[in-house]
């Protein structure tokens, strides 16, 4: 049953929403119309005019070859952090759901570094693949790899996969030991005595029964890599080498600040806006139909 | 099918100076094809030991063979054994028909031959209209049911069963008891049945083991059990209403009883505190006297072998019980429905020789 406070006067149901709506308000509602809004115009160089333009930006997009790259390093980068930042979680998980002793230590542990701010977990990794003086390059070159992220595309692209997948994994972590905690234990027992092994209990129990919370972590890892790994990028490989690893978002604070071109980066954002809401009603929807078991 | 040994089984959690011991060496021989029900109050380790059996706890010393194999170090899959869960355990997401399919899957058995054997455990428990659904959509009898299926279309050497009535309610749990007989008579795989219910186990067991705190007190038939209860505890746990249960000093033909101080405080008139015996005690001295509620029969003044003071009537429609002091206790009577007593009223008693049990007093076990 839903319960239901029924308030005498008007204004102190306002008051309690008030601090959430004026956070709303500032840091979401206002920059968001002012993107839309300023996707309709053209500035000049200088910033001293504008002019309407209409949809102009947004087709500039469509035709804009760079622009379609972005798009697709995004989706490769989104899969990629996904599939590796939910794997090794789940991975994790599983380790740790079975450990009995020190359960709360490795827990904890493995909740650190979703702490970590996204850019400076960005400088730990490239200090370490640093071509000159990282120690993980260093390493890499000794197993005879010749790494060099700031020339290689693909290594520049697998070394901001890693570093965003790193700091999702602790996330994740945390919702699949959940879930892994809320199945029943008797379910397993049951398997076992029906003759599964461990990898098959896994698979034909155990995977299902995480099926819910494995598709809401998808939807939430790759929103983060689409919107929230900006620092990341920033701050080991700038987009580089030759717009390698230059996502959307990047794109945007690139076109935009760097490139003077406001109209062109709202525009953008406003394409990034409508993903995350087609993302969020996706899941939404999912959840309300998915049965609970 | 096969006969199921226990030979020293013991269990502890924990190690070292943290060890705990919660089953304290139990020996028993199953032969093959018999129902054996474990009972005992909550918490005294019957799914320990069951679940031992079945490989989900490791076997901390002694022995387990399952139809002459020693099963201590193997995997529960391969010791070819089947379970019902008490809360039945049954995969969620899959239909009743995958649910019973799994463990043959797993076995490679041939698909056709799972499927007839599904079809015919699913007839045979009335299960046939809801194979295509999934566990969620049925009632607590019908999840009941498909547990057992998911057992019983394994085909295994042993079944285990821990405690599958106690959630179903009064109606359901008779009725699925019958079944349950009418499939071991079917079937005729060696059953081992945890249940603290005292009706169910007399009524399925072929042979029981009252268990008490990790130790089993006595093994034997229900009648067995019933008639010569081998300790105070088994006195006191199979029957219903329980055995009373008298504390008391035996000379010759005389039987002075220890009044408890509730009896002393609230009994008016007092309560009588010497029983005259038909026949003498085994030996003299500190001793526990037995009588069940149903072998104390109202006499004339004359007779009586000690006086009952009734302080409350319990009409069950066939029977009554009367609740009172008597013998320096308190104790329960069965009265039959046409002599219902009144309360306050003294009821002189009398017992045949034949129903006393006697208890040595010091360690509860069974004299005579
Ligand atoms: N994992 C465990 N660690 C420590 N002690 C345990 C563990 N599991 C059970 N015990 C103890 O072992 C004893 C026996 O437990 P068990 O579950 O076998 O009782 P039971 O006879 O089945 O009781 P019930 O009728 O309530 O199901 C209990 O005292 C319990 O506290
Ligand atoms: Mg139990």
């Amino acid at each position: 049953m839903e319960k239901r406070v029924i308030f005498k006067n008007w204004w102190l149901p306002l008051l309690l929403v008030a601090p959430q709506l004026a956070v709303t308000l500032v840091f979401f509602v206002w920059p968001a119309s002012q993107a839309l809004y300023g996707s309709l115009f053209v500035e000049d160089a200088f910033g001293t005019s504008s002019e309407f333009v209409g949809v102009q930006n947004f087709l500039g997009l469509f035709n804009d070859g760079y622009y379609a790259h972005s798009f697709g390093i995004t989706v490769l980068f989104s899969v990629a952090v996904a599939g590796l930042g939910l794997g090794v979680s789940l991975l994790l998980a599983v380790f740790a759901d079975r450990v009995i002793r020190g359960a709360r230590l490795y827990q904890t542990l493995l909740i650190w570094p979703y702490a970590v701010a996204p850019a400076i977990a960005g400088v730990l990794w490239m200090f370490m693949f640093d071509p000159s003086v990282g120690v993980a390059a260093w390493a890499l070159k000794r197993m005879g790899v010749n790494w060099n992220h700031l020339l290689n595309g693909h290594q520049a692209m697998a070394l901001v996969v890693f570093a965003a997948a790193w700091k999702q994994v602790s996330y994740n972590f945390i919702f699949f030991l959940a879930g892994l905690t809320a199945i029943p234990k008797s379910l397993i027992e049951a398997a076992a005595i029906d003759g599964a092994g461990p990898a098959r209990r896994f698979f034909d129990i155990v995977f299902p029964l995480l099926t819910p919370t494995t598709f809401f972590l998808l939807v939430v890892n790759i929103i983060y890599a689409f919107f929230d790994t900006f620092g990341v990028i920033d701050a080991v490989t700038q987009g580089g080498p030759a717009k390698a690893t230059e996502v959307l978002v990047f794109k945007i604070f690139q076109d935009g600040f760097k490139g003077q071109d406001y109209g062109g980066a709202a525009a953008q954002s406003v394409i990034l806006m409508l993903i995350v809401v087609a993302l969020t009603v996706a899941q939404f929807r999912y959840v309300e139909k998915k049965v609970n078991y | 099918m096969a006969a199921v040994e226990l030979r020293g089984v013991r269990k502890s959690y924990g190690s070292g100076k943290n060890a705990l011991e919660v089953i304290h060496g139990i020996d028993c021989s199953v032969a093959d094809g018999e129902f054996i029900v474990l009972v005992g109050p909550s918490g005294c380790g019957k799914s320990t030991l069951l679940r031992m059996m079945a490989g989900l706890e490791e076997i901390s010393a002694g022995e387990i063979a399952i139809g002459g194999r020693v099963v201590n170090q193997l995997e529960p899959k391969d010791r070819d054994v089947a379970m019902v869960f008490q809360n039945y355990a049954l995969y969620p997401h899959m239909s009743v028909r995958e649910n019973m399919a799994y463990g043959l899957k797993i076995r490679g058995v041939a698909a056709a031959e799972i499927a007839t054997r599904v079809e015919r455990a699913a007839a045979m428990l009335e299960l046939a209209p809801y194979l295509d659904r999934r566990p969620r959509e049925l009632s607590g009898g019908q999840r009941q049911r498909v547990a057992m299926g998911r057992a019983i279309v394994r085909n295994p050497q042993v079944f285990l069963f821990d405690e599958p009535l106690s959630n179903l309610d009064a109606k359901l749990r008779v009725q699925t008891r019958m079944e349950l007989q009418k499939l071991h008579r079917e079937f005729n795989t060696t059953s081992l049945y945890v249940t603290h219910d005292q009706v169910e186990a007399m009524t399925l067991g072929q042979r029981l083991i009252v268990m008490n705190a990790g130790v089993a007190e006595q093994i034997g038939a229900p009648m067995e059990v019933y008639a010569k209860p081998a300790s105070t505890f088994v006195a006191g746990f199979i029957g219903s209403p329980a055995m009373n249960l008298l504390r008391g000093e035996a000379q010759g033909d005389r039987f002075v009883t220890t009044a408890t101080s509730a009896a002393i405080a609230l009994a008016t008139p007092a309560p009588p505190l010497s029983i005259h015996l038909p026949v003498p005690a085994p030996r003299d001295g500190p001793l526990v006297l037995g009588l069940r509620p149903e072998h104390l029969v109202p006499a004339s003044a004359g007779a009586a072998r000690f006086g009952f003071a009734v302080e409350m009537v319990e009409s069950l429609g066939a029977d009554s019980y009367a609740y009172g002091l008597g013998g320096g206790g308190t104790l329960i009577a069965r009265v039959a429905a046409g002599t219902v007593p009144v309360v306050d009223e003294v009821l002189p008693l009398t017992f045949a020789a034949q129903h006393m049990h006697w208890f040595d007093a010091a360690n509860g076990k069974r004299v005579a």
